[in-house]
């Protein structure tokens, strides 16, 4: 396992996540059963379903905040013992500290980490350019737009260099404009990190969009994971492969 | 005829502005001593009996009297320091215990039914347990002065702590953050509204009590100047501590109000504030979406 602090390092590689016959959920209370999957290192895997179906509770388990209730998580091939920092969680609610400025609260993890304190004002100033927030850096979250706070939520998440991000509907309570915006800034911000991605969402083109590939949960079960074929294009509307391909995901979930 | 409705309804009346509300503040007051005075000096005898009142130039003078001499000046020094030092201890202790309740079950169990039994006891009920347990007087009127402050620090942190938003914690917890930082960088600062509401009560009931126990067991100290020239039929005196009081008692609990509010200045606030003039730089700037001056109001809306 690298621990590499250098957010740049080219080096640094994606984590491989895995569930092994798991049931997920809060105790007494479950609501996945029979879970197995498989994320590549560095791959973007997005996570569809119908509201209730455990997207959530599948993420969190990822992230160690949960433990699975029978079966096993696990990172590169070692059971997972809670929440650490190379799995960073963007929610969906806004999780950004109230009371720091935005600058402050990308610089938590990094203070948290142990950089000194120019070091961690710098990286935090380099994530906050890198997601356009360098003028609204010294304000309080309430001060800012919803999608300037998914956005810093975005470079707290990145700054403190994870090798896998779980995402939780992070746009989900964006317009389409802003949330557009948003999936191409995810594209070119991941871009170069080598993270892996697993990116729940209720919404199939978004899924479409950004998954590498496409896991699909419904009645308490994982139905099945898709390839999603590649370039990545918003307008490509008509390109067979694509189209079959979203009838398909419609038509598993049920809507 | 059918008149534009005025901006706000029409129980909005136009309220006087900065200078004028502090005119009608300074009237209210001067209306009261008037009264007062006026009760007092004419010894009226109806059903409320001012013969034996003090006037209000009775009290000033005596309140002149005491400024000079030295004896004040330590009652003022001693009940301030029995109060901040009773009061500090009780937030140190006050905010410890309401984290400590709130996020552990153990401490929860271990500390809750004791704490339960004690909060409905009135501090100043606890005199004789001060007597017996500490050799000074002054140890036990701090002792009462902080068990005092202590309880209401307490409940509102441990309200406060319990009602901090779940996703904060969770997420420095992905951030790789221990225990520490979590209470550092989120149960404190989190609650810190909440604490403050508890210290705002707390120094009031501090003052309560270092006074009531002053009466009973102080020596020197506002509260048994008060007392002592209430014995001595020293009336004016009398009056002298009590506004001493009053006025300590408003300037610590400003001081909290104060403090509380610059530490919580992240707290999203409203931007409409009732009867806030705008500043003077944006007035011209950017124009008002109801007209905020008199000048501006057209002339048929003036009634």
């Amino acid at each position: 396992m690298t621990s590499s602090s250098d957010l740049r390092s080219p080096t640094r590689t994606g984590a491989g996540l895995t569930l092994r016959n798991a049931a997920l959920g809060r105790p007494g209370a479950p609501v996945l059963d029979d879970v197995d999957l498989d994320v590549a290192p560095g791959e973007i895997l997005t996570l569809v379903g119908p509201s209730g179906c455990g997207k959530s509770t599948l993420l969190r388990t990822l992230a160690g905040l949960l433990a699975p209730l029978s079966g096993e998580a696990g990172q590169d091939g070692r059971p997972l013992t809670g929440p650490a920092a190379d799995r960073a969680l963007i929610f969906q609610e806004d999780a950004l500290l109230p009371w720091r400025t935005l600058r402050a609260n990308v610089e938590l993890p990094l203070a948290i980490k142990g950089l000194p304190r120019a070091e961690r004002r710098s990286q935090a100033e380099t994530w906050l350019e890198r997601v356009g927030l360098t003028e609204q850096s010294g304000k309080l979250p309430h001060r800012v737009s919803g999608g300037q706070r998914g956005r810093a939520q975005l470079a707290r998440a990145l700054a403190a260099a994870p090798r896998a991000v779980l995402m939780d509907e992070p746009f989900g309570a964006l317009d389409a404009q802003t949330r557009a915006g948003m999936q191409d800034l995810l594209v070119e911000v991941l871009r170069g990190t080598g993270a892996t991605v697993v990116f729940v969402t209720h919404d199939v083109d978004e899924a479409l969009f950004l998954g590498d590939r496409v896991a699909l949960l419904g009645n308490g079960r994982l139905t099945a994971v898709r390839d999603v074929p590649r370039p990545r294009d918003r307008t490509a509307h008509d390109d067979p492969a694509r189209v079959a391909l979203r009838r398909d995901v419609l038509t598993s979930l049920g809507t | 005829m059918t008149g534009q409705p005025r901006p706000g309804g029409r129980f909005a009346r136009r309220y006087p502005r900065r200078a004028g509300r502090f005119a009608l503040r300074l009237a209210s007051l001067a209306a009261f001593l008037g009264a007062w005075q006026l009760l007092a000096g004419l010894k009226i005898d109806l059903w409320l009996r001012f013969s034996q009142f003090p006037t209000v130039t009775d009290v000033a003078r005596a309140f002149a009297d005491r400024l000079a001499g030295p004896d004040y000046w330590t009652d003022l020094t001693d009940s301030v320091t029995r109060i901040l030092t009773g009061f500090l201890l009780a937030a140190v202790l006050g905010v410890a215990t309401g984290v400590l309740v709130a996020r552990s079950r153990l401490a929860e169990d271990l500390l809750g039914p004791v704490l339960e039994v004690i909060r409905p006891i009135p501090a100043i009920a606890l005199v004789p347990v001060a007597i017996l347990l500490f050799p000074s007087n002054e140890q036990g009127i701090v002792f009462i002065t902080c068990t005092a402050a202590f309880f209401p620090v307490l409940v509102s942190t441990r309200h406060a702590v319990r009602a901090l938003t779940p996703v904060w914690e969770e997420a420095v917890l992905t951030m790789g953050g221990s225990r520490w930082r979590i209470l550092g960088s989120v149960v404190l600062p989190g609650a810190l509204p909440g604490i403050f509401g508890g210290l705002s009560v707390g120094i009031g009931v501090s003052w309560i009590c270092v006074i009531s126990a002053e009466m009973i067991s102080g020596q020197y100290g506002v509260g048994y100047r008060t007392w002592q020239d209430y014995t001595v039929v020293n009336y004016a005196g009398v009056f002298v501590g009590m506004l001493t009081i009053g006025v300590l008692g408003w300037v610590t609990s400003t001081a909290v109000e104060l403090l509380g509010r610059r530490l919580t200045r992240w707290l999203p606030r409203t931007s409409y504030v009732p009867g806030r003039q705008p500043p003077p730089a944006a007035r011209g700037a950017a124009a008002p979406a109801s007209p905020t001056t008199m000048e501006e109001v057209p002339h048929d809306q003036l009634v």
